[in-house]
């Protein structure tokens, strides 16, 4: 059944995830491919950028190219563009010598480098493939930043005004066919309640349609910190300082860092508030919460803590 | 080893009175852009001169921080009524400028193009205005090369570079090296060999059929005509990225390294400084930003805490509620929060400590920025910020 613009991230087969670098995008990717799994998809979860922090999210030692089965139906992988392109040759352009391709390779690289798309469209063209053959029931991207996705997923549009003709010309056509089907491939862009996460979310979803003809489904607003106070409440929590001596007097000196912390986190989420706030006048997607976990968890433990604030959003 | 030297650089003022270019480095969101303004803002206070920040994000709040109203690609200097805004007297100039990725590019082929013909052909061809923006590493190697024109013009006493947010910190380091083996790659003189030998070299053939077959020829040979243009500039553009490479390692060069306490930016912070090191870089500081006060790792403060919601409803609310003019059940109810909620903070602030000292090791000078509770607006909040980078 097609999904319709509200319908769950998770009915897609494409979603890649992006967001201002630092905001978290790879937890929300773990935890969107964990719920995922869990709800009985056969999931791939693929890591852009290589940098390991995938692997980390789920404490396995590395990923690579060949994808890794982690929980029951969960699959995790990491892009290599060389990778790509030898299975691209193999399965495409029925290449005859895969054994030379090294330093093949690593020519095509330079030339991946300076002609635009080319890179792109190998990584993006290889989750198209598994989606279009259905070796998955939903493929999850820890996408490359919001200075980047641009190119990468505006990359079969780009190339198809550029290349009149050859083999790449001709792979555009079903790449975009998976692209721009709103019911197959979503976005979702990750944030933090912080004035430049939002300000580049904004911008990104100015662009992201427009330029590489997929659109936006949703925002999800990571580490957001949760409102405790009601306004009077609030209004005694902002005047407390006042009655420090007293409180010092009654608990110890240790009070003071207890009404700085309250102070802190409350001002802070006050001024986050505001930033949400921005995005929800300037943009009409859902919006999921995810809130400050305060835990010191780190890797799976966290990306199932966060599973869980994803799923009741979703709910 | 870097311990030594510890005597001679115990602050950043002391690194930013004794270095002419500082790099800011370390991954994105964990306000490199800010921390650079507020060392500037410190130094052009403090030490004086004339000081300049190239910052990378079109910040519009870093820009009415600053005063102006919108820092561009030229150079603007930060009025001083900024600064009269703060309640302080520069002791110099400060000014900030913009880097413009495409700007920078058109102005390099101006510098190194060998005649008219070649420099109007280039800023003319559609294929370099695709690759003006993403070309190899362009970014970072446009942030050098723009310091090194700056820092040559003999300007500034002072340039602070907030660097771009690359896939991997490290990229900045090898922009110059990439920009000389592209210039000296097989590729490149491949594709701009003339036709014929290109069709009939044996050697290339196999790869001339793929890319061929990948790509379509026409594509192929439009990006060929724009690298012919382009190895016309080889010997200006080789020559200034070993200049610029030269900066990197240059005496007058240091590293900052910026990072949140946060588990992932840390670890990358780490890995950064480690690196810094390695290549015999100069790391002059690690800047923790968004600290929470060591004081809510203390005993005493989870004592206050648990002690504080034993404590909330009785005779201390009534006293407070008194002195605040408030209702002792409002009171209550705050104070109950706050105490139970302190945990909260002082897991996180405990998790912080950690990572804070383990970033310690890896630098003679750690400074700790603590987390404001607002954003930065003006001069006086870069100052605020700026206050904690001296111990």
């Amino acid at each position: 059944m097609p999904a319709g613009p509200g319908a769950s991230i998770l009915d897609r087969r494409l979603v890649f995830v992006t967001g201002k670098g630092g905001v978290g995008k790879t937890s929300i990717a773990g935890a969107l491919a964990h719920i995922a799994a869990r709800s009985g998809k056969r999931t791939l979860v693929c890591e852009m950028d290589a940098k390991g922090a995938l692997a980390d999210a789920f404490d396995v030692g590395t990923l690579g190219f060949e994808p890794r089965q982690l929980e029951p139906n969960l699959f995790a992988m990491t892009m290599d563009t060389e990778d790509a392109l030898r299975e691209y040759l193999r399965l495409f352009a029925k290449v005859p010598f895969i054994g030379r391709i090294g330093p093949l390779a690593r020519t095509f690289d330079f030339l991946a480098d300076a002609a635009p798309g080319v890179r792109e469209i190998l990584v993006v063209g290889k989750l198209c493939y598994e989606v279009r053959e259905r070796h998955y029931d939903i493929v999850i991207v820890d996408a490359e930043a919001t200075g980047h996705i641009i190119s990468q997923i505006g990359a079969p549009k780009v190339i198809r005004e550029m290349a009149q003709m050859g083999l790449v010309r001709e792979q555009t056509d079903w790449m975009i066919e998976v692209l721009h089907d709103p019911s197959i491939t979503g976005v979702a862009v990750v944030t933090t309640p912080e004035e430049m996460p939002v300000t580049e979310t904004l911008a990104l979803l100015d662009r992201l349609e427009p330029e590489t003809g997929v659109a936006p489904s949703v925002l999800v607003a990571n580490r957001v910190l949760p409102n405790l106070f009601t306004t009077r409440q609030r209004d005694v929590v902002e005047r407390l300082a006042e009655a420090a001596p007293l409180i010092v007097d009654e608990v110890g000196r240790g009070a003071a860092a207890v009404l700085d912390a309250a102070r802190i986190t409350d001002a802070r989420r006050g001024v986050g508030a505001g930033h949400l706030d921005r995005l929800r006048a300037e943009s009409d997607l859902p919006i999921l919460i995810v809130p400050e976990l305060f835990t010191r968890a780190t890797g799976r433990r966290v990306v199932a803590l966060i599973g869980e604030a994803l799923a009741e959003e979703l709910d | 080893m870097a311990r030594r030297r510890l005597q001679l650089q115990t602050d950043l003022d002391a690194l930013l009175a004794s270095k002419e270019m500082v790099l800011v480095c370390g991954s994105g969101g964990v306000g490199k852009t800010t921390v650079a303004a507020a060392m500037a803002v410190a130094a052009v206070t403090q030490i004086g001169g004339r000081v300049l920040v190239l910052t990378v994000d079109p910040a519009r709040r870093l820009a009415d921080a600053l005063g102006v109203g919108h820092i561009g690609n030229e150079a603007t200097r930060v009025p001083d009524s900024a600064f009269a805004a703060a309640g302080v007297q520069p002791r110099g100039e400060l000014w900030a400028a913009m880097l413009d990725t495409k700007a920078g590019w058109d102005d390099l082929i101006r510098l190194h193009a060998p005649d008219e013909q070649v420099r109007e052909a280039v800023l003319a061809n559609s294929t370099y205005h695709n690759l003006a923006s993403r070309f190899v590493q362009s970014h970072d190697y446009l942030a050098m090369e723009r310091l090194h024109e700056l820092h040559s013009s003999g300007e500034y006493d002072l340039i602070i570079v907030d660097t771009p947010p690359s896939r991997n910190a490290l990229d900045i380091l090898d922009a110059p090296r990439q920009m000389k083996e592209f210039f000296r790659s097989w590729l490149l003189r491949w594709l701009t060999a003339p036709y014929r030998s290109r069709f009939f070299s044996m050697a290339s053939k196999p790869f001339y059929q793929i890319a061929d077959r990948i790509l379509g020829s026409r594509f192929l040979e439009d990006i060929a005509e724009f690298f012919m243009l382009f190895q016309a500039m080889e010997k200006g553009f080789v020559e200034h990225a070993n200049e610029v490479e030269a900066l990197l390692a240059d005496p007058r060069t240091t590293f900052v390294v910026v990072s949140t306490l946060e588990a992932a930016p840390s670890y990358e912070a780490a890995y950064l400084a480690r690196e810094l090191v390695r290549r015999e870089h100069h790391l002059g500081a690690i800047i923790a930003n968004r600290v929470l006060p060591a004081s809510m790792t203390a005993k005493a403060s989870a004592t206050s805490a648990r002690k504080l919601v034993k404590a909330a409803r009785g005779d201390l609310a009534e006293q407070i509620a008194e002195q605040l003019d408030t209702q002792p059940e409002i009171v209550g109810d705050v104070l109950t929060e706050i105490g139970t909620r302190f945990h909260d903070v002082a897991v996180v602030a405990t998790r912080e400590a950690e990572r804070r000292a383990e970033l310690s090791e890896l630098c003679q000078l750690l400074v700790a920025a603590p987390v404001l509770d607002r954003d930065v607006n003006d001069i006086a909040d870069l100052l605020e910020l700026a206050a904690h980078f001296t111990p």
